[in-house]
């Protein structure tokens, strides 16, 4: 410190005097007296924010467009909530049922069904969850679709009655008088369409606690004809399930007595005049709609997809269900993704052995050769990467077929007869033949690079010792391009693993990866959770394998390069 | 060459050409024999042929043309492995992925030898380099100089009858070098190996070898002993070559018996001994080494020629004094002194004379 000023002096020959003790007793100072490792923290922290500060937006970047959308495909595959959204009033009711019992569940769940479907219906989100529950009981989503429509009719009853017993039921004016607090009504009334979004409806205060079931079911029709519809909820006319709930509310155990607030003497009016309704029966109402509603089969399944999160996609891709019962394994004829995953790792190990069988002796060639030879050949490995995967894919399916030039040319040279031609292709054959030419280029190239630095007085040295060729070789030259194989099998596994452009083209069905059942279910079944849950798993398997081969073979015998 | 001939020859090299291209010869002709328990050192600049010549006595370069003879054998026709030569290179090649005494145990386990034997042999072996604790470590665990024991130890190991050294202390610091130039001798001399030794550093040549063979342009210009070489060489690239050495260029007016008389180019005439010099009218290079010239006048010898040179630098070397003069119109000739008490201190720009016997003067090629 050469521009310390005078005053200190004192203290930093205190300092030096206590810096040349540390050595016998404390810890080691720096020059300013405190302990040398945290000034080397402190120094190392600076320099470490800095680099992190420079790092930050690429960071930022990849775990924005790389990390996160793995996230959200993960979290699909144990997300639920459509069911429990689509049809709250339902999974709240079914809680109390015993999915057990030889029972279909009471009338006060079919009349929350009536309910929630009408919603949905409205908000035609009643065929998503059908779609959805189709993936665990076929038919579903025939039940829900016929359902949605009808289930428009099934209150009007109550509607009919209301609007004969007063007129005063019929409007939506009128209903938002009692319905919607004083400041909306007020707001409402200055509100022009020019104005844009409309004053979000508010509930009257107490008439929650008078009519709970009217008051839910309006705020949710408040929203839809607010938010989703986008027309004026002041003009609007209620729909029919409002009616069957103000028919529940009035004839229920409702303290109607302590409303006083507006339109108090028509309610009173017609909880008289609807204890004489004619009441309509919604398990009768389903039962006509579809017999299906009146299976257990339809409500277990309901039930048991009620909860927010669910394991059922992942029992789903390892052949199991989820029942009343919990987990067990689905009927063997419907068992299709144990065998899949066994297959691509199967196929996916004999692909990763072909290349290397393939590859070893072309990157040996390419390190050994002169630079110019080299060059010349690299190009002629590279020469795949150059044309298109489908293209190249497509010419497996020319060589390759009954007809095919291999064929042709086996049939030719007498090895197989005209009549038993090979089936080399839309088999499992035609996947690894096709796989292995693709997939060669990522076996060589980190073959290739390791090799290159294996210098050749290795071998020199190995035979001077008195090894034959092939000795060297295998004692020395061998052990030493270990990590290039390893580098090369993980990659070429990995691709493998997770291929299937090339299986869809070539592999037929018995040729196909899990993969294929993946792209099929995420374009086509679009049912994304079983996709997520089994590419989840696949992501699982791999980094299990990576994790054997770590501990095995040890991740750092890894080069690129 | 005579001695090619010799019965006892263990390694004979004779008449070895060789070529990559099939243009160019890169060793020509060479001829060179060795008996059993010798070390010879190959040296030469870079690019000499070297490596060549010792790659064809291993067995990984064929000879163009020639033969080349272990123990009166021709090996031309022998691979590499079945030659039984111990080989240590520049670069160590110990095998990586091999502990050190699983390196020494390859020659070993080649050879079918039995554990315990081979465990016998290994800890012998690495004693004889002083590096009996390293037998569990990697290669990579190892510093330079101790990687070039184990490469040492290894090539040691199975005993082998011929060893053959390639630059091996080339990338170790100079302390280093001098302990493993040391050991390397005395461990060749107390097994009785022969050796042939390859270098491109003179004082290595001259410090470890019973003989050594100058190379250049894929010949080898001079086979001695390194005080032969050094006091006699037998022609200008080897006086160049080898330590220092002041060169003056003239033309041979007169040869008398072993006196030759040379005028220089800037007009003066001296005497030399006539080395490869055959007749008047020749030119010539004389060579004379900067510590057989005198220019302290009580000390100067009988007979000494004498000639008149201006002080153009002093240099103080610690152990000697370097100075350069200007002698016979040439700005390079360099003297040595010993750093003595009574040794004076030239100053630049005076005017000395320098003299010399003429037997340490001599007549070269031009
Ligand atoms: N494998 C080779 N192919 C072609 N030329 C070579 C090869 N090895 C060496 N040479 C050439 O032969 C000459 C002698 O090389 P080398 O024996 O390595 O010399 P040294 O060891 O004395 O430095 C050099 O000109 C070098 O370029
Ligand atoms: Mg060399």
């Amino acid at each position: 410190m050469s521009e310390a000023p005078t005053a200190q002096t004192a203290s930093s020959h205190a300092a030096e005097a206590r810096i040349a003790d540390a050595a016998h007793t404390g810890p080691m100072l720096a020059a300013d007296g405190t302990p040398l490792k945290k000034s080397l923290n402190r120094a190392l922290r600076v320099q470490k924010m800095r680099a992190l500060a420079l790092v930050a937006p690429l960071l930022i970047f990849v775990l924005v467009t790389f990390i996160a959308p793995i996230a959200d495909m993960l979290f699909r595959s144990v997300e639920n909530d459509i069911v429990s959204e689509t049809l709250p009033r339902t999974t709240t009711m079914l809680a109390e049922w015993d999915a057990k019992s030889t029972d279909i569940p009471p009338e006060p769940v079919f009349e929350a069904l009536y309910k929630d479907m009408f919603f949905a219906a409205e908000a035609k989100l009643h065929t998503r969850l059908g779609s959805r529950l189709n993936y665990e009981l076929t038919g579903t989503s025939s039940l829900f679709r016929k359902s949605g429509r009808k289930v428009e009719d099934m209150g009007e009853v109550y509607q009919d009655q209301f609007e004969v017993q007063n007129d005063f039921w019929k409007t939506g004016e009128n209903w938002n008088s009692f319905m919607a607090s004083d400041a909306w009504l007020a707001a409402m009334a200055d509100w022009k369409p020019a104005d844009g979004r409309q004053p979000a409806f508010e509930l009257r205060d107490g008439i929650a606690s008078t009519l709970p079931a009217t008051s839910a079911a309006y705020v949710q029709y408040a929203d839809f004809i607010q938010n989703v519809d986008e027309k004026n909820l002041y003009k609007t006319d209620p729909w029919a399930v409002i009616y069957s709930s103000l028919h529940e509310d009035l004839t229920g155990e409702n303290d109607l007595a302590a409303y006083s607030g507006p339109a108090s003497a028509e309610l009173s009016a017609a909880a008289t005049a609807a204890a004489t309704f004619e009441t309509v029966n919604f398990t009768e109402a389903f039962a006509g709609i579809d017999k299906d509603w009146t299976t257990l089969e339809v409500w277990q399944t309901i039930k048991v997809y009620s909860p927010k999160f669910t394991s059922g996609y992942f029992l789903n891709a390892v052949d199991m269900q989820k029942s009343v019962d919990g987990a067990e394994m689905r009927p063997e004829n419907q068992q299709i993704y144990g065998i899949l995953f066994w297959r691509t790792m199967v196929m996916s190990m004999a692909i990763t052995l072909s290349c290397i069988l393939l590859g070893y002796p072309v990157a040996w060639i390419l390190a050994n050769l002169p630079t110019r030879q080299a060059n010349l050949l690299m190009i002629l490995v590279l020469l795949p990467f150059w044309t298109s995967l489908l293209v190249r894919t497509s010419a497996w399916k020319v060589m390759l077929q009954q007809q095919g030039v291999i064929n042709d040319t086996l049939v030719w040279l007498g090895i197989v007869g005209t009549d038993d031609r090979l089936a080399l292709i839309n088999n499992q054959t035609g996947t690894i033949i096709a796989m292995t030419h693709i997939l060669l280029p990522f076996m060589i190239l980190p073959m290739y690079s390791v090799m290159q630095t294996i210098q050749p007085t290795y071998l020199r040295a190995a035979k001077s010792l008195g090894a034959t060729n092939w000795t060297a070789f295998w004692r020395v030259y061998f052990p030493q391009s270990i990590p290039g194989i390893g580098a090369g099998s993980i990659l070429v596994f990995i691709l493998a693993i997770g291929y299937y452009i090339t299986p869809a083209i070539v592999g037929g069905t018995s040729g196909t990866f899990i993969s294929n059942r993946i792209a099929y279910h995420i374009s086509q079944s679009l049912n994304w959770g079983l996709g997520a849950a089994l590419g989840a798993i696949l992501l699982a398997a791999v980094l299990l394998l990576y994790y054997a081969y770590d501990k095995i073979v040890g991740i750092d015998n890894v080069k690129l390069g | 060459m005579a001695d090619t001939m010799n019965n006892d020859a263990f390694v004979e090299f004779e008449r070895v050409q060789k070529s990559y291209d099939g243009e160019n010869l890169v060793v020509k002709d060479l001829n060179l024999s060795l008996p059993k328990g010798e070390f010879l050192t190959m040296l030469g600049p870079s690019g000499s042929g070297k490596t060549t010549c010792l790659m064809m006595l291993a067995g990984f370069e064929t000879a163009t043309y020639g033969d080349i003879r272990l123990d009166g054998v021709s090996i031309n026709n022998i691979p590499p492995h079945k030659r039984g030569i111990g080989m240590v290179f520049q670069n160590y090649a110990l095998f990586p992925h091999m502990t050190v005494a699983e390196n020494l145990s390859f020659p070993l386990e080649v050879r079918k030898m039995g554990k315990s034997k081979r465990e016998e042999k290994i800890i012998r072996a690495l004693d004889m380099v002083q590096m009996g604790d390293f037998a569990g470590r990697r290669p990579a665990q190892l510093s330079g100089g101790q990687q070039q024991r184990i490469a040492l130890a290894r090539a040691l190991v199975f005993e082998p009858e011929l060893v053959l050294m390639d630059e091996p202390l080339g990338a170790l610091d100079k302390q280093l070098r001098e302990t493993l130039q040391f050991e390397i001798t005395k461990l060749a001399h107390d097994l009785g190996i022969t050796t042939v030794y390859v270098t491109h550093d003179q004082t290595e040549a001259l410090t470890m070898s019973d003989r050594v063979a100058v190379f250049d342009d894929g010949r080898i210009q001079q086979l001695a002993p390194p005080d032969k070489l050094y006091e006699e060489p037998e022609n200008s690239f080897v006086a160049q070559f080898i330590g220092e050495n002041n060169t003056l260029e003239g033309v041979v007016k007169e040869i008398k018996g072993d006196v030759a008389l040379v005028q220089l180019d800037s007009g003066e005439v001296i005497q030399a001994k006539p080395i490869n010099v055959t007749q008047a009218g020749e030119r010539t290079r004389v060579s004379i080494r900067p510590e057989r010239v005198e220019y302290n006048e009580e000390r100067m010898q009988d007979g000494a020629f004498t000639l008149k040179a201006e002080v153009l630098e002093f240099i103080y070397m610690g152990d000697i004094f370097r100075t350069r003069l200007r002698v016979a119109g040439r700005d390079d000739f360099v003297i040595k002194t010993r750093n003595a008490p009574d040794q004076a201190r030239l100053i630049p720009g005076s005017q000395i004379k320098i003299g010399w016997l003429p037997e340490d003067c001599r007549a070269l090629d031009a």
